[in-house]
């Protein structure tokens, strides 16, 4: 290949640019979930993820009253700090924030640049300073309610695990801390009902035993396939290869009848079930062609020494087959971790029941449609075991689909 | 008991059970119905042989034909019948579809994601698996690149939601529009072109598979031909396109039909990004709005979803049957 990378280097930074960008462009989408999962829900909606490390700008609106109004020569003064009142602390936990402009009504909240003097109708006065301390005077003692005070603040990056505690709790951090003194901690909350962790365990719960029980029905069958000889052997081959791609769109209703007929009706029960009958084919398929791989000595030796077919089998072949085992149980793991169809159909759509997937589609994007670091939050929470299962088994997922598709 | 609790039982009752089927009918099979001793050892030991596939393969051929197998041949004809299930229709429910202008929407939304995302993901896996292929990085790059296969289309819809957000400071797409001075849009919701912004979440899903397996076709190239091209003086573009891909041709049909079956049984991006509306419906969204109100004519969509994939079904059978050979 010296003849292309000598021939022109430019070529050469050509092709690294363009995979540089198509690897950022494959990586933007993904980021800026993650980015946005970690901030503040007000930061999210005031600018976009892109720039979370930067200061961002947002309006504050608050009251003056620090202090009660007091005499001052003339007039009537309240000063104070427009940052350390308690409607503006509690959007501001990191602190750091400075004010760049304040205005007097709602409809210029940033009228007048910090430092400055404004000028009410009524011949008030009010000056915001950029540390946020305030001065506002009156001719009269003011009544009712203290005055209002609009500023604009930048803040600085606010990076929170608050989206992901909502997330799995269902309770926002207020109701959480009015739970912590109740005495109910995070942990408990968890475990309690509504929460996405509850939907998190049903996931695995439906997701373990549909992995471990095909592969073993599927490696006795693989194994009659690749090495024994029988009468309707390349039939069930071509039914198996055959049945790979029905559309399980059609497998739905009947089953869903017969589950109901036979007492399983919509349950785990059921859904093990039927992600065992539908990862079959795939798992006999590809654990045949491995086996079918496999030195022909070594069987016929065994056979020789009078091994049966069973010893053979469980000692010889399952344990060489591990590579071809272990693409398949990641291929469904994957499959039914991701899995929103079956999900749908042969679970209940309760909340005890419920799947991350289902909730996530029918539940958040529904209801909470516009709350994004929640929504962030509850697609990383589905997104992270997969991604982390797909990062350490790469080699063998890799495997598993060049046996699959390329043959 | 918790569902937990019963996942673990089902676990060990199926691993044990599993196991012990597989043990005792073998013992069973050598011991008592055709034990290797007495007058007939001989011919005992070649029957319980030729009886012994079949106790391999029974509980798998028992699952598919529950789980696979009757589903086709029952939806085939729960599709004859009327939305109750009570009364027999004939081709009722195909006829009905036929002339609903969602179901032919569907049908012509379908056809465009088959023949859409197949070829874009295709060719982007191919090229990214050229380019990558004598890069020093490329491992990595490859990798983030797959990394989207191991989301949820689900996920990935989110993902890409936050994408085409109309407000510009949440969605990059308005965000890059605002900086030039456009107007926000809504992607999903302009009509005709929302289907291909919904195609790209899964061709952003699908390239990382075709590039996958395509590369691995590019490394298995002979390198006589590749270097017999460079002395025979073929630049790098000539190189690719008369030397490298007539070569894996084969492969390059395995990966389009294999997301082309995908393509037809994706329900998720449609469902969870517009719900079938503004025009984007397709036959598998289509069928679950059916679901549980009409089961005649759900079960009628699948079947011609079936229909549909038939074709590439013939051809896999074929194409194993004579690697058999």
């Amino acid at each position: 290949m010296q003849g292309i990378a000598g021939q022109a280097p430019a070529l050469k930074w050509a092709v690294n640019i363009a995979v540089a960008l198509l690897v950022i462009a494959w990586m933007v989408p993904t980021l800026g979930l993650l980015v946005s999962s970690f901030r503040d829900r007000d930061q999210i909606s005031a600018s976009g993820w892109w720039r979370a490390p930067i200061a961002v700008e947002m309006t504050f609106r608050t009251r003056a009253d620090d202090t009660p109004a007091r005499i001052e020569g003339e007039s009537w003064v309240i000063e104070g700090n427009v940052l350390a009142t308690s409607e503006v602390a509690a959007r501001l936990q990191g602190g750091g924030a400075r004010v760049t402009a304040f205005g007097l009504t709602a409809r210029e909240p940033a009228a007048f640049p910090a430092g400055t003097q404004a000028t009410t109708r009524d011949g008030d006065t009010l000056s915001v300073r950029a540390d946020g301390s305030y001065r506002y005077t009156a001719a009269s003692q003011p009544t009712g309610q203290a005055p209002r005070v609009y500023f604009a603040a930048l803040t600085p990056p606010d990076l929170t695990l608050d989206n992901y505690m909502t997330v799995l709790t269902a309770q926002d951090a207020e109701r959480r801390a009015a739970a912590e003194v109740r005495g109910v901690g995070f942990w408990q909350l968890m475990f309690s009902d509504g929460g996405i962790f509850r939907n998190f365990i049903n996931t695995f719960t439906v997701t373990i035993p549909a992995t471990i029980i095909p592969i073993l029905i599927a490696a006795f069958a693989a194994y009659a396939l690749a090495w024994m000889e029988f009468p309707g052997r390349a039939l069930l081959i071509a039914a198996v290869v055959g049945l790979l791609v029905v559309p399980l769109q059609l497998a739905l209703v009947p089953l869903l009848n017969l589950h109901n007929r036979i007492g399983i009706g919509q349950s785990f029960v059921g859904i093990w079930l039927a992600h065992t009958g539908f990862g079959l084919p795939l798992a006999i398929y590809l654990l045949r062609n491995y086996m079918a791989g496999l030195p022909r000595d070594i069987i016929e030796s065994a056979r020789v020494d009078g091994a049966t077919d069973f010893q053979i089998f469980t000692r010889i072949i399952l344990p060489l087959s591990f590579p071809a085992l272990a693409s398949f149980a990641i291929f469904q793991f994957l499959w039914t971790w991701n899995d929103l169809l079956v999900a749908k159909v042969f679970l209940p759509s309760d909340d005890t029941s419920r799947v991350m997937t289902v909730r996530i589609a029918d539940d958040l994007l529904g209801s909470r449609g516009g709350d994004w670091g929640i929504l962030a939050a509850a697609a990383f929470v589905s997104i992270a075991v997969p991604v982390l299962v797909f990062f350490t088994m790469q080699r063998y997922l890799v495997r598993g689909l060049l046996a699959g598709s390329v043959k | 008991m918790s569902p937990l609790v019963q996942g673990l039982l089902t676990i060990l009752v199926g691993v044990f059970g599993c196991v012990g089927y597989f043990y005792a009918a073998n013992l069973l099979l050598d011991r008592v119905v055709f034990p290797a001793r007495g007058p007939d050892q001989g011919r005992n030991i070649n029957r319980a042989n030729s009886v012994r596939p079949w106790l391999f393969v029974l509980p798998a051929v028992l699952a598919l034909s529950v789980y696979l197998v009757y589903p086709v041949v029952g939806s085939l004809w729960r599709s004859l019948f009327n939305r109750a299930g009570s009364e027999f229709v004939g081709l009722g429910n195909y006829a009905a579809l036929f002339q609903d202008s969602a179901f032919r929407l569907a049908l012509m939304n379908n056809a465009l994601w088959a023949l859409v995302v197949p070829a874009v993901s295709t060719f982007l896996g191919l090229l990214i698996a050229q380019l990558t292929d004598r890069l020093a990085w490329g491992n990595i790059a490859k990798s983030l690149i797959f990394m989207p296969m191991a989301i949820s289309f689900v996920g990935a819809s989110l993902i890409w939601k936050f994408v085409y957000a109309g407000n510009p400071d949440i969605g990059i797409l308005n965000a890059v529009r605002d900086t030039f001075g456009l107007a926000p849009v809504d992607p999903v919701q302009i009509p005709f072109w929302n289907n291909l912004f919904l195609m790209v979440i899964l061709i952003w899903i699908q390239t990382g598979f075709a590039m996958v397996i395509l590369s691995a076709a590019l490394r298995g190239i002979p390198e006589e031909t590749v270097e017999a091209a460079i002395i025979d003086g073929a630049g790098p573009l000539q190189l690719f396109f008369r030397i490298k891909v007539p070569q894996i041709v084969g492969t390059i049909l395995v990966v389009w039909t294999t997301i082309t079956i995908l393509v037809l049984k994706v329900f998720d991006i449609v469902y969870t990004m517009t719900g079938g509306n503004f025009g984007t419906q397709i036959l598998p969204s289509y069928m679950m709005s059916l679901m549980f109100r009409d089961d005649g004519r759900a079960t009628a969509v699948a079947v011609v979803i079936m229909i549909v994939v038939l074709p590439v079904m013939i051809w896999n059978i074929r194409q194993a049957r004579q690697e058999m050979r």
